[in-house]
């Protein structure tokens, strides 16, 4: 199942990802305490999470004191991707790798581990995801740690500014994409619209951000989906093989 | 603020179920043009629908929160990595700010 050499490798690129890490958890973890958290609740979510959108976006619900069917309905969503993810990562799994280590490698699979995992020349093995999620997680505990722990001591304008942090990161996933293809532009554009729409038009701006998170993404995917399928190759996967 | 600790651990139970299903469970690969589809376009719908225009009121004055858009949108469109990116929009929205 990998060496101590796969571990150390996958350790040393997670290092990136550490440091991106600490910058987005650190403004995490300054809005869950504004959100009433306490220090050990925002480290405890990050620990158990691992999942920038999901958490933030858990942040507002908490505060309004939505049911648990819809913050579950609301991780559902926003963390559907990661399903993809899984279902990508399991082909470049080998056939002998134990549901233990399966279980052990779903920890992980976060928009930036799932990158680095499926661009690794070769087979994946399970240390090499293991170095890589304990360096990439250390960072993103430390930065909610830290965040929920200043929090209260940093100056309000400072603050306001970190607000930025996760939104440049989302957008850094999403532009280079669709950038290079142009029915990814659409679906940002679309969701974007449509986001704004809800956000602002009369009634419609009143519900809540969680569902309308919900609404917009399934609405435009399945739009997209059916306006602009995807190829039926399987280019990624065998590439990688 | 009693049931903190329900909320997490619903988002974990759920997050984790997510990631884990199709490691253990799939070992296929999905056959359905259109849920294969949908899947891909997910992340964009979903990222770009919480981005905006929530973005627009993430820093205190929206001035500051446009700059930083800005940036960000510039930085990403010229694939710079994700921390300078975040980095750059928090600088960005920081400078506007103390001439406001």
């Amino acid at each position: 199942m990998g060496s101590i050499k796969d571990f150390k490798s996958g350790a040393e690129n997670g290092i990136p990802i550490c440091l991106g890490y600490l910058a987005v958890s650190f403004a995490f973890g300054i809005q869950a305490s504004e959100a009433g958290l306490s220090v050990f609740q925002a480290v405890m979510m990050s620990l158990m999470n691992v999942t920038s959108a999901g958490q933030f976006s858990s942040l507002d619900l908490i505060v309004h004191q939505a049911s648990f069917a819809e913050m579950a309905l609301l991780q559902f969503v926003v963390n559907m991707r990661y399903l993809l993810m899984s279902c990508a990562l399991t082909q470049k799994l080998g056939p002998s790798v134990p549901t233990g280590h399966r279980l052990g490698i779903a920890y992980g699979v976060t928009d930036e581990i799932f990158g680095v995992s499926v661009l690794h020349k070769g087979e994946l093995h399970p240390a090499f995801s293991y170095g890589l999620i304990v360096v990439s997680v250390s960072g993103w505990l430390l930065g909610t740690f830290l965040g929920a722990a200043a929090g209260q001591i940093m100056p309000q304008r400072l603050i306001s500014c970190l607000g930025l942090a996760i939104y440049g990161m989302f957008l850094a996933i999403i532009i280079p994409e669709a950038r290079a293809k142009r029915q990814v532009l659409f679906t940002v554009l679309a969701a974007m619209l449509m986001s704004a729409v809800f956000t602002w038009a009369p009634v419609l701006k009143m519900i809540s951000s969680g569902f309308r998170i919900i609404i917009v993404t399934v609405a435009v995917a399945a739009a997209a989906a059916v306006l602009a399928p995807v190829e039926e190759t399987r280019q990624e996967v065998q590439e990688d093989a | 603020m009693h049931n903190v600790y329900g909320y997490i651990l619903v988002m974990a139970l759920v997050t984790y179920l997510i990631r884990a299903l199709p490691l253990t469970l799939i070992r296929k690969e999905i056959r359905s043009r259109f849920i294969r589809s949908f899947l891909y376009y997910v992340p964009y719908a979903t990222l770009a629908a919480m981005t905006f225009p929530a973005i627009l009121s993430a820093a205190d004055h929206r001035v500051a929160s446009i700059a930083g858009f800005i940036t960000a949108l510039i930085l990403s469109f010229y694939r710079k990595s994700l921390l300078v990116v975040a980095a750059c929009a928090c600088a960005a929205a920081f400078i506007v700010e103390l001439f406001l």
